[in-house]
């Protein structure tokens, strides 16, 4: 393995020994990595920390409900060449002009190995990863319309996430490398929230730590609170001035890291209607 | 290599195939597992398995063909609070290591099994007790060059022991169930078919170039219909008492269901323990809120799928006896059986879904209702494993 191709996490991003360890085997393998996890557990700035690691180019496609394998390659633009002949304008013969490459195709032909994060994979078609298979593996396509074949010059780096909407076909995952981002013990969320707020007082952090586990860990939640909510809260605790020995007893303004009344009134049932305002965002001060 | 580990996976249910396994060993060949367990487990487990669902497989697997490979002295509660509290660490100049030191593991796992045998009580800053910031080997913050480190910061967890935790118990697929994995599994109930309705966005190139050319060459756009789902669901849900203690299972998949905003249609109706000549509107089951039977399979025709909901558990003569049903209203001229079988047969896609989980279905009270039911609709347990079944088999016809 080249040593300048070695990701080993970035200062913006903390990513488990584990998590690094996968990168570095798909990216010495030349196998996309697929990459599932909560949400809020970072699955899509892992591309960017890999890309500011590596000093790489980040290409992302953004995966839609109405995206389609081809849109990734190229598109044709039929309409606008019809109204080119119609009007006669620019040089119909030339189709290339027509070509536009997609963001897999823009990868391909990029003049330095690049990343490819494919985002959400799972948002789109069922059949949309079969249908990437080819281009995935072999890493070039056809364009039937010039009858040219674009290879790529350096194999990009194929980051893909997804968020478990849709299961993803086994032809597809046999080719992928997979890791699971597991949501961030106590730990790694002190380290997370330090990158994040590396002004904060430790105690504050700490307790509000343990508090948000204490949520979290509420048997029969409906939406457990993420990392993204966790942040926010930490930083409303800090502008409120809340006593930092008051937040695990008191556990101020839930409505942060709660977003569903079946989970507020949990709350209050499990840690008594005293100690928690279930107005959402609101602190009795 | 590792030939038994490939079929250990296999059997734990982690199906990997022969492209995977290769991937590995290609991974192998290229050093990536940093010639260490722990580099193997995680490397195997990111090249073979596919779903965090299959992790507590995995690890299953890993334990059975790895365990012994390292296996530490046993290290009591006691010993660990020995080391509670600490020296600082000890810092030795590089010149004070006495790099030739000979040692080996074996030997050293023997001594530790003595020692912990004869100490009783805390050392610390010594050289031969367990203890914090000495020179013995065993203990932590100290300096030994073949020590054992007890407790405090480790920087590599042992693959063994990472597998031993079995941290992903929580995410198999057979246990645990949310909304959100539901609704996963009705979403692969998809048939997509060129719908009569929904907007023309979709260039046709052969009848465009067709118009254009009838067109004298003007040109002409002709636009057609994007594919779209074509799905048409009927749920009917037992919610009859013995239904109690799934509440919450069912729920789920009722949320699930109506989540999911592909479907063209999705219709709910519940039933008290069998269905008879009429189903209800809700689950409260009251006459005046209430569908007749024959009514309802002529609103909603064959090319509805048909998931049935409950326990299929009842006095046998409630399915059986004509006038059997529980409801002292109902007039079943008619068993209720003949009424299953009858929906049965008007729906070409049918399941039932049932929250008893397949093990006990034999051993229950229910036994014989759901033996019985079980022979009129493909019965399947309302797990994640049991409704993806049911959806592969809603999709093709009985």
């Amino acid at each position: 393995m080249e040593r300048n191709n070695h990701y080993q996490g970035s200062s913006k991003y903390i990513a488990s020994s584990e998590l690094i360890n996968a990168v570095n085997v798909a990216a010495a393998l030349n196998r996309p990595l697929l990459i599932k996890g909560e949400p809020g557990t970072g699955k899509t700035m892992l591309a960017q920390s890999i890309a500011d690691d590596l000093k790489m180019n980040l290409i992302i496609w953004n995966i839609k409900s109405t995206t389609k394998a081809q849109d990734g390659l190229y598109v044709y633009d039929t309409v606008q060449r019809l109204y080119d002949s119609q009007f006669g304008e620019g040089n119909v013969r030339d189709i290339k002009k027509y070509i536009k490459l997609g963001k897999l195709g823009e990868a391909f032909v990029s003049e330095e190995r690049a990343i490819l994060l494919i985002d959400e994979i799972d948002k789109a078609d069922i059949e949309f990863p079969n249908d990437l298979l080819w281009e995935l593996d072999q890493m070039n396509f056809y364009i039937p319309e010039t009858g040219e074949t674009i290879i790529a010059r350096h194999r990009p780096i194929v980051i893909i996430t997804s968020n478990a909407e849709k299961e993803l076909p086994d032809a597809f995952l046999r080719r992928c490398i997979f890791h699971y981002i597991a949501f961030p013990d106590e730990t790694m969320m002190a380290k997370i929230i330090k990158v994040h707020y590396p002004d904060l007082d430790s105690k504050l952090i700490q307790y509000a730590i343990n508090g948000f586990y204490k949520i979290r860990n509420l048997p029969g939640l409906q939406k457990k609170p993420s990392t993204s909510e966790l942040l926010d809260w930490v930083r409303a605790l800090a502008i409120c001035g809340i006593e930092p020995g008051l937040i695990e007893k008191e556990l101020p303004l839930p409505g942060i890291l709660l977003k569903k009344d079946n989970d507020m009134a949990l709350l209050k049932r499990k840690y008594g209607g005293s100690a928690i305002n279930t107005h959402a965002g609101h602190w009795r001060g | 290599m590792f030939v038994n580990f490939y079929y250990a996976l296999r059997a734990e249910g982690v199906n990997i195939t022969i492209v995977e396994w290769l991937t590995l060993m290609e991974a192998l060949k290229l050093g990536l597992a940093n010639n260490s367990l722990t580099g193997f487990y995680y490397l195997s487990r990111s090249v073979l398995v596919k779903s965090e669902s299959r992790y507590d497989a995995f690890d299953r697997a890993f334990l059975r063909c790895f365990e012994g490979i390292e296996t530490p002295p046993e290290i009591t509660e006691e010993v660990l609070n020995w080391l509670e509290n600490a020296l600082p660490p000890l810092k030795m100049a590089d010149s004070e290591k006495n790099p030739g030191y000979d040692w080996s593991l074996e030997e050293l796992r023997k001594k530790l099994e003595e020692r912990l045998l004869e100490q009783t009580e805390q050392h610390h800053g010594g050289s031969y007790w367990i203890g914090t910031g000495g020179t013995s080997p065993f203990g932590h913050s100290g300096y030994h060059p073949a020590g054992v480190r007890i407790g405090g910061e480790s920087v590599n967890r042992s693959a063994v022991k990472v597998a031993a935790q079995r941290a992903y118990r929580d995410f198999r697929a057979d246990e645990t169930l949310s909304t959100r994995q539901f609704e996963l599994a009705l979403r692969k109930l998809r048939l997509l078919s060129t719908a009569v309705d929904g907007d023309k966005d979709q260039l046709d190139i052969d009848a465009t170039v067709d118009a254009t050319g009838k067109n004298a060459g003007m040109l002409e756009l002709v636009w057609t219909r994007g594919r779209k789902n074509n799905v048409k669901l009927l749920i009917l849900m037992d919610s009859g008492g013995s239904m109690n203690p799934y509440q919450r299972l069912c729920s789920l998949l009722f949320n699930a269901a109506n989540k999911s905003t592909h479907f063209r249609d999705l219709q709910f109706y519940y039933f008290h323990n069998c269905v008879y000549e009429y189903v209800f509107n809700d689950p409260f089951c009251l006459r005046r809120n209430s569908t007749g039977t024959y009514e309802l399979l002529g609103r909603f025709g064959p090319d509805y799928r048909l998931i049935v909901v409950g326990d299929a558990s009842m006095g046998p003569g409630e399915l059986l006896m004509p006038y059997g049903a529980l409801d002292w209203w109902a007039e079943n001229e008619e068993p209720g059986l003949v009424w299953m079988q009858r929906l049965a047969g008007h729906f070409e896609h049918c399941v039932w879904l049932n929250p008893i989980p397949q093990q006990y279905w034999e051993a229950v009270e229910g036994a014989r209702t759901i033996a019985l039911l079980k022979d009129v609709f493909p019965m399947y347990e309302l797990t994640l494993d049991g409704l993806n079944a049911a959806i592969k088999k809603l999709m093709v016809k009985k």
